[in-house]
């Protein structure tokens, strides 16, 4: 009876009887035949998800297991002549070594490590390009203000056709944009449409980056020079401090991550227009690597900016408390880049 | 012998930090659209499966619509929808491949997976950072081409014009990957990665060590010049013969061996034990010359004779 039950337990390793082997290739790799099941076991395991599965001794042993597999590989490479051997080697290696060579850790841990200090060096390591998209923006702006100063027929092309915001409208009319929208309903919706809109938009400001930068500048530079256009038309009617205030409580928030995602797209054009001392390729990945969590970044950033738009613009009515806003959240987001973690 | 001799054109060999060489087959371009068009169709599916849903709970709340709880509801359902298609269109690619398997549901499907282009670790910074450009490499060029059609139906030629100026801009990034010697897109050159085939192959049986193969004792000896004439490439050769094992290949296969060395060829049942034997006795010969740093590549090599 017992012997029936060691030999069903022993079924699953599928321990054959094996054969003498005249081979010394074979005699190698009986002796590790063993191991290397093992070693397929664990691996096909992690690689469908069923960790929970594995014993501890498992996990343990996975690291010296793929460097006996490596050593195995290497020996057989230059002794064995089994074609069906080696190439079953060389797939097993592979696989143990994506996992022993996979992401280090899961995506919380990550995004931990990424809200705890990564965001902000990730941000710091750009801040030449933020530099070059803030004197981008503000090139932006005030060319767009001295273009409509100039001519104000082209405030349409700038700020697109509007049936309230133009040119010819009057000072009540500007006002009532300004203010007066707590009663609206879709308060929600609204600041998730201008999430989706917002965030689809500075997404492909820092892909387009690919393009050696350029569309990331025109972007840069159409999105201020319609800013540049409002507030001369606003201080053309005496609302230039409403306006600003309408602008700031989200505008820190929205206007810095497009800055961001500009950086990047800039970022990511100058490494692959002036790779210098490194190839191309590798000046590129580099970029990109650095920029990605700017970018993450950007995303979380658009949703509270989304939300300060859609809310607080809407229930704050106010110039002074709307300012107040939008300072807060400017030096907020300076302190947690520029100031949070830098020490270290 | 240098290692990249032995190469594929679609094969790379990178060094592990063991110092291991590890060779990579890059995944083919179709296998790549095709493992798309499956990612596609399941967002495609789910994408049509919500629309369904919301379609049904809207109708319902028609008849509410008294009632101002209903404007909440239909609010809250836009949210939803809006959360939808920004995680589909942005996450969906990237939250499968950061899992331990790195691939997306149709990567998975066709045996592919994406990997870091350096041998080093695949990293998170690294699976964002190549998804972030998706968005102009698929979706944009997507709409830029069916806005394209659209406008040449339906609108005058200029307007055409433009739009399909902007649909030849967009699919230059859509269509890099058959430009590289890496079959890289815009996405992976940022990232520093590439896609890779997932390797999957089964342990066999050594032919050598089979049980069978040495129950009757070989009635086969077979001398030093009647070995030499071969080389690994044709032992390999010769082992897959073995594996697939069609008679018809086992006796045309015997039949040229023999006639190489000298021998009547073997007849019936006899074949396969007189490839089996062959099989060994060359394995033994060219091995024992591996360990003496003499490689006989193929019959043309004269190194080891």
């Amino acid at each position: 009876m017992r012997n029936w039950i060691t030999r069903f337990r022993a079924r699953p390793a599928q321990a054959q009887p094996a054969p003498p082997a005249t081979l010394r290739s074979d005699r190698f790799r009986q002796a590790r035949e063993g191991d290397w099941r093992r070693l397929e076991a664990i691996v096909t395991a992690v690689e469908k998800g069923r960790l929970r599965r594995l014993s501890d001794a498992d996990l343990l042993d996975l690291p010296v297991l793929y460097r006996q597999l490596a050593s195995s590989l290497a020996v057989a490479r230059e002794t064995s002549l089994d074609a069906a051997a080696l190439a079953y080697l060389e797939a097993l290696a592979q696989r143990a070594w994506f996992i022993t060579y996979g992401p280090r850790e899961n995506f919380r841990g990550w995004f931990m490590g990424f809200i705890l200090g990564g965001w902000s060096r990730a941000v710091r390591a750009i801040r030449f390009d933020i530099g070059i998209a803030l004197a981008l923006m503000v090139a932006g702006v005030m060319a767009g203000w001295m273009m409509v100063a100039h001519d104000p027929s082209l405030y349409a092309m700038l700020a697109g056709q509007d049936p309230q915001r133009n040119p010819g409208a009057s000072a009540k009319q500007l006002r009532d944009t300004l203010f007066g929208g707590q009663d609206q309903d879709a308060l929600a919706a609204f600041a998730a449409y201008l999430f989706g809109h917002n965030a689809q938009i500075a997404i492909l400001c820092f892909a387009l980056g690919f393009a050696i930068g350029l569309p990331s500048v025109l972007l840069l530079l159409q999105n201020s020079g319609m800013l540049g256009a409002m507030l001369w038309l606003f201080h053309g009617k005496g609302l230039l401090l409403d306006f600003s205030a309408w602008i700031a409580i989200h505008g820190t928030t929205e206007l810095f991550a497009i800055l961001l995602a500009g950086a990047g797209g800039i970022h990511i054009g100058r490494a692959i227009a002036f790779p210098g001392e490194f190839s191309v390729m590798a000046s590129t990945a580099a970029a990109g690597r650095r920029t990605a969590p700017v970018m993450l970044g950007v995303v979380l950033m658009l949703l509270v900016a989304g939300m300060l738009e859609g809310f607080a613009r809407q229930l704050i009515d106010a110039t002074p408390q709307r300012l107040l806003v939008g300072g807060f959240m400017l030096t907020f987001w300076l302190v947690y880049f520029f100031v949070f973690g830098a020490r270290k | 012998m240098s290692p990249q001799s032995h190469l594929r054109p679609d094969q790379r060999e990178i060094v592990t930090p063991e110092g291991l060489t590890l060779r990579l087959t890059l995944a083919g371009r179709s296998a790549r659209l095709g493992a798309l068009a499956v990612d596609l169709a399941c967002i495609g599916a789910i994408l049509l499966g919500a629309v369904l849903a919301l379609v049904y709970t809207q109708s319902g709340l028609g008849q509410w619509t008294k009632r101002p709880d209903a404007r909440h509801a239909a609010q809250f359902l836009f949210i939803l929808w809006t959360a939808l298609m920004f995680l589909l269109r942005n996450g969906w690619f990237l939250i499968f491949e950061l899992g331990p398997r790195g691939a997306t549901p149709g990567k998975r499907m066709l045996g592919l997976r994406i990997a870091a282009r350096d041998g080093a670790r695949l990293t998170t910074e690294m699976v964002l950072a190549r998804n972030l450009l998706r968005d102009i490499e698929i979706f944009l060029p997507m709409i830029a081409v069916f806005s394209a059609l659209g406008s040449s139906m339906a609108g005058g030629p200029s307007a055409g014009m433009v739009n399909w100026a902007a649909a030849g801009w967009f699919l230059l990034f859509a269509l890099f990957p058959l430009f590289n010697r890496d079959r890289l897109r815009a996405g992976d050159m940022i990232a520093g990665t590439w896609v890779v085939e997932a390797p999957r192959a089964r342990l066999e049986q050594a032919l050598s060590a089979k049980p069978d193969a040495h129950e009757a004792p070989p009635d086969y000896a077979f001398g030093p010049a009647e070995l030499a004439v071969y080389g690994e490439y044709e032992l390999q050769t010769l082992e897959r013969v073995l594996r697939e094992g069609h008679h018809d290949a086992m006796e045309a296969v015997a039949h040229a061996i023999c006639a190489k060395i000298g021998w009547n060829a073997p007849q019936g049942e006899e074949v396969r034990r007189f490839l089996d034997a062959y099989y060994t006795a060359l394995r033994a010969r060219l091995e024992q010359g591996l360990r003496f740093g003499r490689r006989k590549m193929d019959k043309f090599d004269g190194a080891g004779r």
